[in-house]
């Protein structure tokens, strides 16, 4: 079966990228008008009149009436959503109702504090899981070390299942209150980020080696490494020349995943760290029911979650053209 | 007692075309062997005839009249390649077969219908039908008697199970339908030389006895040779030879199949050799 | 490998697997919580709600172990009186995901093509924002408080959950299983109740029971941000939401109902864990008794030349733990350029044999042997083959690296071992897929494995174990995966490279056939032992052995007899660790008799490169012992 799709697949297109390129950036484009509809469809899905729930029942009604016009409530459901759709080509994502500045103003104040935290945190992740998730692999292969990956399943497991924001109180309880060597909270310098930073990086470098480990393990089962061992090939070159890029693809795969949940994650270790990033502003406008804001925030967690997703798509393929040739 | 009759049978994928137009007869009461390499079409073709695969065009004819699925149940049954597969897991053999009988799509309960529901089958959870149910067992137990197994086995799932003896169950699925032609699709690829003896001793005798038609797939000429009345050669999705096993293999008259024959390794080649 | 114990039901799995240390762990671990949650609120309900105005925000102490909050309140009670609230919110949400994913996963299965295309279409979109977002927009929605936050922590689990369930869907409609329900007419309900449920019931348990740990992770910090549980209600989340700001006062108030959502989440966990090994995949093995005796015997002192026998391996065995022996002790001499077949059923031995030859026995089988020598040196003092051992092996799909070019593959073989440049190797390289007779070679050695077609990769193979000097190539089963044609290829271009090269061949096989065309001598296994080894030419119709016999007369050639039965050899195999004293084939040989069954005959030798282990083989002089008629069988012939 597989040769019969492949050969469809090659007639249809003959450069099998043309293709791949099409069809990600096709499923990227619809998610991307589903992200769009469902922020536009938010406000009129909140039972009830949203602008009365947020000034409150007892809201001068004139200027209920005010701020439902300024909204756009009063027009058809078809024009609200042709305007919300143009405006957002434009860059203009309404007015917040709370603190009545552009809603765009304030996502580009708050989003850079958002990414010195979040980027860190990615390469972080990826420089810690991998060597370690291999090296455990390569330690505990074949049953080997029995001790030693329950122990490392033990600690990798149980970090994993900490939450972030727990993981957050917790480090600032051991190290801002306990031994006070960082500070507790707030955007300041360079050893302000260092709590952050790690409240985001332990969790998902912990759950990521795990699947490094398990790739890593899968991979030294198959064939081609059978082979290479019989080429005597040394072990260096056996681990980092034929294993390594067939485990980062697969690794990188079933992670994807997990980069775009990182960047959720920031919501609430900001949170706990009161940073002024995204994630407090989208908690704060829920809370005070600032609508715009929150579809604005909604719209850019959204669309990096989806382009992440599409860069370690393509970054898959690249790395690893099978893949590609088999579709999907 | 049905002939197959496939007219102008067409199978794409995308715009790959795996079986193209491809005619054939089995008559009735006989076997053919479709023989042809690895992307010939022939596996494909199978499964279009049972509709596992998506018709293009062309007609399945069962003695000469578009065959009607009866209650959704094709009237030609297929014996898959690996056993290893085609087996539930999660079902008791006797169950597998017990849901191929003629009306066990209506019975209530067909899980675990074996005798012996002992320690592993998980069974009877459900009130059964209690008229229904030791008719059926028998059924089951006979067509098990059939192809060689054991009757207490019912009550065994397939893991508990030889390779050889998978198979055996499969079979016993495939005739437990009463189907008007069987397709085997490389029934022996997946088992040892000396199990694939004995289910091609039972697939020659069943066949002799029930004196149903059956389209052979197999790449194994020798295999061919032995259980055929007639040879079909496909190559790339086209039919290039058919005719009489003993003209074919003796006298072929198409490059593909004498390429075929000139590839067969041969015991006796070790004797000419020397 | 069959499992033929019958006990392996899902409840004796789950009972056996509840009585290990972790299972023991995780169902202390929910009994514990379970009473918690109902007795918490009965037994400390009163004083988790006693407003103290005396005692506002005090720290830990005898009379209040973690303190009290800002009215006063007990804190230890409260996070003890939260687990019932948070317990329930936490399963109600994952009822509503766990029953909603598991109807949009199975549901492709169940409605049309065209809307079942649309649900998967659906959910593989919702499926690429993360759960926060989708728990935020939902909780936005729904408002603040905890209806709400139940149906938006539920609603954001059923994503993940329908596109796992639609994947294993998917894999169990695929099976040929279900093509055969198909052809029998079995309906769709049926056809899930029947097929699908059953087999993807274990995982999606797993999954769900992972999940709900997730989900009173997303609950707690729901609340904790302000937007589940609303006061006077309090859970975990809620708690530590209200004790954040005093952490520089009170760590252990705001790090207790922490600990609380930590150890339960890892409950749920552990019990997942548990279904999962009862699942099977991981199943708690009896324990295994490994014994100790490995490689113990000393090396015999000199290895004796034996005609200048290129490989020379003595009593042979390779063990697996638990003292299965899957080959039991046999010897073999392959000349210098002799091509030597090993055939036998699956189970015999014989790839493990080669592979013990190659130094790549897969863990935890172990290689034990008098002596092994290859080329005049000890194989047990080092196992090192250098270039001059070239392995072929089954699947040529598996056995190239996907991921790196196919001359880098063949390269690095002349850099690691003869020294040579990068351009050295490659130019190597290019030369030696040209002598497998791939077309050009200089374009194909920059593609990638899956470029090539199954042929040329076992060429290719091929040519990486060209890219020294060969002295001995084992191929295990080379041409199985490979079409009639593409065989017979790959066999002449064998047959080639050993005349060129002078290599000796070691071509383990299933296929009679194959190992005829090809090699010079044949080795029989059978049940881990050499039974019978002769030259080629004798194999059709004078095998000794009565296994060799049938197992010849088995094979359907193109001049078998149409009006016979095949001859086939009743009954199975043993399996290693079946058998015991006399001969491994006396319960399915047909001229068995009573010796046969209390010695193991050993392997001797019955005329001039010919050997067998029968007490009676065929063609002597039927009735008497070999070892006592070997000398006259001689005379009289």
């Amino acid at each position: 079966m597989a040769t019969i799709t492949m050969n469809s697949l090659g007639a249809r297109a003959r450069n099998p990228w043309v293709g791949f390129v099409l069809r990600r950036l096709w499923r990227l484009l619809v998610s991307l008008a589903a992200l769009v509809t469902a922020a536009f469809a938010m406000i009129h899905l909140i039972p009830g009149d949203p602008v009365r729930a947020a000034l409150g029942t007892t809201a001068d009604p004139a200027m209920v009436a005010a701020r439902r016009e300024s909204l756009g409530l009063d027009q058809s459901l078809l024009k609200q959503y042709a305007d919300f759709v143009g405006n957002l080509l434009q860059g203009r994502l309404g007015e917040s109702i709370g603190a009545q500045m552009p809603v765009s103003e304030i996502i580009s104040g708050r989003l850079p504090a958002t990414l010195q935290i979040a980027v860190p945190a990615f390469v972080l992740i990826l420089l810690i899981a991998v060597p370690v998730g291999m090296t455990a692999a390569v330690l505990t292969k074949d049953g080997r070390r029995r001790r030693g990956e329950l122990s490392f399943t033990g600690v990798t497991g149980f970090l994993g299942a900490v939450p972030e924001f727990l993981l957050a109180v917790g480090l600032i309880a051991a190290f801002a209150v306990a031994w006070p060597l960082f500070p507790v909270a707030s955007r300041g310098g360079v050893d302000s980020y260092v709590l952050p930073v790690l409240a985001l990086t332990v969790v998902p470098a912990a759950s990521l080696s795990r699947i490094v480990r398990v790739e890593t393990l899968r991979v030294l089962g198959e064939d081609y490494m059978r082979t290479a061992r019989a080429k005597r090939l040394p072990a260096r070159l056996r681990y980092l020349r034929h294993a390594l890029p067939n485990l980062l693809t697969s690794s990188l795969t079933l992670g994807g995943l997990l980069f775009s949940s990182l960047l959720a994650g920031t919501v609430l270790v900001e949170n706990v760290f009161a940073w002024p990033g995204l994630g407090t502003t989208i908690v704060q406008a829920i809370t005070e029911k600032d609508y715009p804001l929150v579809q604005g925030v909604v719209l850019v967690y959204g669309a990096a979650a989806l382009l992440i997703t599409f860069v370690v798509d393509v970054a898959v393929a690249v790395a690893d053209p099978q893949s590609t040739v088999r579709g999907s | 007692m049905s002939s197959l009759e496939l007219r102008g049978i067409t199978v794409r994928y995308g715009r790959f075309t795996a079986v193209d137009n491809v005619d054939l007869l089995v008559p009735e009461g006989t076997v053919t062997g479709l023989v042809g390499g690895s992307g010939s079409g022939k596996s494909t073709l199978g499964k279009a005839v049972v509709g596992l695969a998506p018709k293009q065009s062309g007609q399945v004819l069962i003695d000469g009249s578009e065959a009607p699925r009866l209650r959704g149940r094709s009237p030609v049954q297929l014996v898959f390649q690996n056993p290893y597969a085609s087996l539930d897991p999660r079902m008791t053999v006797g169950a597998s077969v017990a849901e191929a009988l003629s009306g066990g799509s209506g019975s209530v309960n067909g899980n675990g219908s074996g005798s012996g529901t002992g320690s592993g089958a998980r069974s009877g959870r459900r009130a059964p039908a209690r008229e229904r149910r030791p008719a059926r067992d028998a059924e089951v137990a006979r067509y098990l008697e059939l192809v060689g197994m054991d009757p207490a086995r019912a009550a065994l799932t397939p893991d508990a199970l030889s390779g050889g003896q998978r198979q055996r169950v499969a079979l016993a699925r495939a005739l437990a339908a009463r189907p008007a032609v069987l397709i085997a699709d490389e029934i022996t690829s997946a088992l040892d030389v000396s199990v694939q003896g004995a289910v091609l001793n039972l697939l020659r005798r069943l066949q002799r006895e029930l004196g149903f038609a059956m389209l052979f797939i197999s790449h194994n000429l020798a295999v061919v040779r032995y259980l055929c009345d007639q040879v079909a050669v496909l190559d790339g999705g086209h039919l290039v030879e058919c005719g009489p096993t003993d003209r074919v293999l003796d006298h072929p008259e198409h490059p593909t199949t004498r390429n075929l024959i000139s590839c067969v390794p041969d015991l006796a080649l070790a004797e000419e050799a020397s | 490998m069959p499992h033929h114990d019958h006990d392996s039901s899902l409840r004796h799995r789950l009972g056996r697997t509840i009585r290990t240390p972790i299972g023991v762990t995780a169902l202390t671990a929910c009994l514990l919580v379970a009473l918690v949650a109902v007795l918490g609120p009965v037994l400390l309900g009163d004083r988790a709600a006693q407003v103290d105005t005396d005692a506002i925000n005090q720290g830990s102490s005898a009379a209040h172990l973690l303190g009290t909050d800002q009215l006063g309140r007990d804190i230890a009670a409260r996070v003890v009186v939260a687990t019932r609230l948070t317990l329930r919110l936490t399963l109600m949400a994952a009822v509503i995901g766990v029953g909603g994913g598991l109807l949009l996963g199975v549901a492709p299965a169940v409605v049309g093509r065209r809307l079942g295309r649309l649900i998967t279409a659906t959910v593989g979109v919702l499926v690429a924002f993360p759960g926060l977002l989708f728990l935020l927009f939902l909780a936005t929605i729904f408002g603040v408080g905890s209806t709400g936050a139940v149906f938006a922590v539920g609603l954001a689990m059923v994503p993940p959950m329908a596109r796992l369930v639609q994947n294993l869907t998917a894999s169990i409609a695929g099976s040929d299983y279900v093509a055969a329900a198909r052809i029998l007419g079995v309906g769709r309900f049926r056809m899930v109740v029947r097929h699908l449920l059953p087999n993807i019931a274990e995982p999606s348990v797993l999954f769900a029971t992972q999940a709900t740990g997730g989900i009173l992770v997303a609950f707690s910090g729901l609340s904790f941000l302000g937007l589940g549980v609303q006061p006077p209600q309090y859970d975990w989340g809620r708690l530590l939401n209200e004790q954040l700001n005093r952490i520089f006062v009170n760590p252990a108030a705001a790090l207790a109902p922490g600990a609380a959502v930590v150890l339960t989440g890892l409950m749920f966990g552990l019990v997942g864990e548990v279904l999962a090994q009862a699942g099977g995949r991981r199943a708690p093995q009896a324990p295994e008794t490994t014994p100790q005796e490995e490689l113990g015997t000393p090396p015999e002192p000199a290895v004796e030349h034996d005609g200048g026998a290129l490989v020379r391996a003595r009593d042979l065995r390779v063990t697996f733990p638990g003292g299965r022996q899957a080959v039991r002790g046999i010897s073999l001499d392959i000349g210098a350029g002799e091509a030597v077949g090993l055939v036998g059923e699956s189970g015999s031995g014989k790839s493990l044999s080669a592979l013990a030859l190659a130094d790549l026995v897969p863990h935890p089988g172990r290689v034990s042997a008098a002596a092994l020598g290859f080329d005049g040196h000890d194989l047990r003092a080092d196992p090192r083959l250098g270039t001059e051992l070239a392995m072929v092996f089954q699947d040529p799909m598996a056995s190239l690296n996907p991921a790196l070019r196919v001359g880098r593959q063949l390269a690095e073989v002349a850099e690691v071992h003869l020294g040579a440049s990068r351009a050295e190797a490659t130019a190597r390289a290019v030369d030696r897929l040209d002598a497998v007779r791939i077309a050009t070679p200089g374009r194909r050695a920059r593609q990638r494995p899956h470029e090539y077609s199954g042929g040329m990769r076992q060429r290719a193979v091929i040519a990486m174990g060209l890219m020294g000097k060969p002295k001995l190539i084992i191929a295990d089963e080379p041409t199985t995966a490979l079409d009639v044609a593409v065989q017979r290829e790959v066999l002449d271009l064998l047959a080639e490279v050993r005349e060129e090269s002078g290599a000796a061949l070691l071509l383990i096989s299933h296929d009679l056939a194959v190992v005829a065309q090809v090699c010079e001598r044949v080795l029989v296994m059978y049940a881990g032992l050499v039974v019978e080894n002769l030259p080629v030419t004798e194999l059709l119709g004078g095998a000794a052995h009565p296994y060799t016999r049938a197992l010849v007369g088995a094979v359907p050639t193109m001049t078998t007899d149409r009006g016979t039965e095949l001859a086939t050899i009743p009954g199975r195999p043993p399996e290693p660790g079946e058998t015991g004293a006399g001969c491994p084939f006396a319960a399915r040989c047909e001229r068995v008799r009573e010796r046969c069954h209390e010695d193991t005959p050993e392997l001797t030798a019955l005329g001039p490169g010919r050997q067998v282990a029968c007490w009676y083989p065929v063609g002597t002089a039927a009735g008497r012992p070999v070892a006592a008629t070997a000398h006259t069988a001689k005379a009289t012939s």
